[in-house]
């Protein structure tokens, strides 16, 4: 009788207020058992995991990056080797006396080639960024519509961006000059610039990525009236900033490293890469010219890796392949 | 979706080609938007990447020489010459072959193994190894410190090391004799080998929830070697097959580091792959017919190993 007389508001209230106080009582469990695990053996404990085992783990991995890193300290060593260490017997592990000549050398022969070496500089950044930022914007509009969209075509595009995966722009490279000197491309910053911007590997993560956000966030923003292109930048990409900076690491490295000798051969369009490998060309005499560029090539792309590199680890957890 | 269409009293009945296309033409102009969007990326796509795929088919029956128009068809005569007379194919299967095997599964493996070690350590630890193992495929282009280490007179590195120790008395030529390339080679091709793929695998097992570890510790799993088996990499496959399918592209295609390294050609054509012949009869001889010939073959190995990996893996991707 007395549970008639309630009306649907308290009865709701009473029901709230029960929940509140089994989820009190949950909770309150919880941390003591949380408590009782830390006491005994620390709550992140797994199983088989002991100091022991971690220094083993620790010295191996020291050894295997030892060997990993080894080249990149010589390269930095012999960077700051003046010209007569680089030629001691046996050869040091360090420098005697660093200095930065072999830097002023390699700016000074760069400088004395046909084109002072701040073209070259400038033609690298040019097409890099160029390339990346065309790239990214292109890679994320298509990759939301091949994730998110059902349109005649989707699917075969779907798969035929998985099948391309497997080029590598080698294969395609005698082709692809063809294609770009029928188009009159050769010898001009396209050649250099526009086989760089459909990488599908950076397609394909973003599809990967995008693939995770829920539906129901973009039919949403439909029902609201938002166009696709709105939708595209004003709620997807937002919601997957990681993989922006994954492929920002991606292209930006391939770009920068991308020597295009073979389809640029008038010196004021070549990129630094092309120029260390022809100053690379004169041999043993400039062996700290050789090294000093190797480092000054290095440092952009590890400068972009060390940045985005929280957001890489986040992204890559999606990059998996689905039918 | 639309190749049948239940009728009246839901009997279904073939739908004709005509309305098919009606059909598919009515959607394409709903989504019109979708192809506006896709466009830009598609173009350069098309243009770059899958009419040089297609163009390099034909190409490879022709005789191609990129001076003379148009190229003489010549019907199977590449491919014959390829498998029946060009003894430097042969040679440079076996190369690839060998190159494939070391740094396409031991690559994949020690990449996999590496990352589960990381996994393991302190957070700050992790990002540190993660730099280190990472950092070869970022520095790229450093041919010239292997040549350092590998030189052929005593002021190599490795020759003036294994001096010193007192386990040689004379340089060893590491980069022209036909035993020693080969390995060196592959040393080098694994250092740059760990590149998207080991990074996929890292980001797999961090995104791993612990609460997985505990509950399999409840069921009884007893060792991390257990764990890896049962919880683990049935939930890493999408990682996994991302990884492999980098690993295939990057060793079949192994060629940069070779001639970079040993010159070109190598001493006994040892370290001559399928992609230094391409390159061979591409650029240096202009035999671009012949070198499409070559490209095609290549591609059509890494699809079949593509998909037979995929199978393998396949039971992995729906767990």
């Amino acid at each position: 009788m007395a549970k008639k007389e309630l009306k649907p508001s308290e009865l709701a209230a009473k029901q709230a207020a029960d929940n509140e106080a089994a989820l009190e009582a949950l909770r309150a469990r919880r941390k003591k058992e949380q408590l009782r695990l830390q006491k005994s053996k620390g709550s992140q404990k797994r199983v088989g995991k002991s100091w022991k085992n971690d220094i083993g783990i620790f010295i191996f991995l020291i050894l295997l990056g030892a060997f990993m890193v080894f080249p990149i300290y010589i390269a930095i060593i012999s960077s700051i080797k003046p010209i007569n260490e680089l030629f001691i017997m046996p050869p040091k592990l360090y420098s005697l006396d660093p200095t930065l000549d072999n830097f002023k050398d390699l700016f000074q022969v760069a400088n004395n080639s046909w084109v002072p070496f701040s073209r070259n500089v400038f033609n690298s950044l040019f097409v890099t960024i160029t390339a990346t930022v065309f790239h990214v914007i292109f890679a994320c509009m298509a990759a939301f519509i091949l994730a998110k969209c059902r349109f005649p075509g989707g699917k075969l595009l779907n798969k035929i961006v998985v099948i391309s995966l497997l080029f590598n722009s080698t294969v395609t490279y005698i082709m692809q000059y063809i294609v770009m000197a029928g188009m009159g491309m050769i010898n001009t910053y396209a050649a250099l610039i526009f086989p760089l911007i459909p990488a599908s590997m950076g397609l394909f993560l973003m599809i990967q990525s995008i693939g995770q956000i829920p539906d129901a966030m973009i039919e949403a923003a439909k029902v609201d009236g938002a166009s696709l292109f709105s939708i595209c930048w004003g709620i997807v990409m937002p919601n997957s900033r990681p993989a922006l900076m994954t492929i920002i690491i991606f292209e930006f490295q391939a770009a920068w490293n991308a020597a295009g000798g073979s389809v640029v051969y008038d010196e004021a369009l070549k990129t630094i890469p092309t120029v260390v490998q022809q100053i690379a060309l004169a041999g043993l005499s400039r062996q700290g010219a050789i090294a000093a560029s190797a480092v000054v090539l290095m440092i952009p792309p590890l400068v972009i890796f060390i940045i985005a590199q929280g957001q890489v680890m986040e992204t890559m957890a999606h990059a998996g392949m689905k039918d | 979706m639309a190749l049948e269409s239940s009728g009246i009293f839901g009997v279904s009945r073939k739908v004709t080609l005509g309305e098919r296309i009606r059909y598919t033409g009515h959607e394409m102009k709903r989504n019109i938007a979708c192809y506006v969007m896709l466009a830009p990326f598609m173009v350069f796509f098309i243009v770059f990447t899958v009419i040089p795929v297609i163009m390099s088919l034909p190409m490879g029956f022709t005789s191609f020489d990129m001076a003379t128009f148009p190229p003489k068809f010549v019907g199977l005569d590449n491919f014959y010459t390829l498998f029946l007379e060009d003894d430097v194919f042969l040679q440079s299967v076996r190369t690839t072959l060998i190159f494939a095997i070391f740094t396409g599964p031991l690559s994949y493996a020690l990449s996999f193994f590496l990352a589960w070690l990381i996994n393991e350590l302190h957070p700050k630890l992790k990002t540190l190894f993660t730099l280190i193992f990472y950092a070869p495929s970022m520095a790229g282009n450093i041919y010239f410190v292997w040549q350092l280490i590998f030189s052929g007179d005593s002021y190599g590195y490795l020759n003036s090391f294994l001096n010193t120790m007192g386990f040689t008395t004379a340089a060893v030529q590491w980069l022209t004799n036909a035993n020693y390339l080969l390995p060196c080679v592959i040393i080098v091709q694994l250092w740059i080998s760990m590149g998207a793929g080991f990074l996929a695998l890292r980001a797999g097992f961090q995104g791993i929830d612990s609460a997985m570890y505990e509950a399999g510790a409840i069921e009884g799993i007893r060792n991390r070697w257990q764990e890896l088996v049962f919880i683990t990499i049935p939930s890493m496959g999408p990682q996994l097959m991302f990884a492999a399918v980098m690993q295939i592209v990057s060793s079949f295609t192994a060629d940069i580091v070779g001639r970079q390294l040993v010159g070109f050609p190598s001493t006994d054509y040892m370290a001559h792959t399928i992609m230094t012949h391409a390159f061979d009869y591409g650029w240096v001889r202009y035999e671009m017919g012949y070198a499409s010939a070559i490209c095609f073959i290549l591609f059509i190995a890494m699809l079949i190993c593509n998909s037979v990996i995929r199978k393998i893996l396949q039971k992995y991707l729906d767990t």
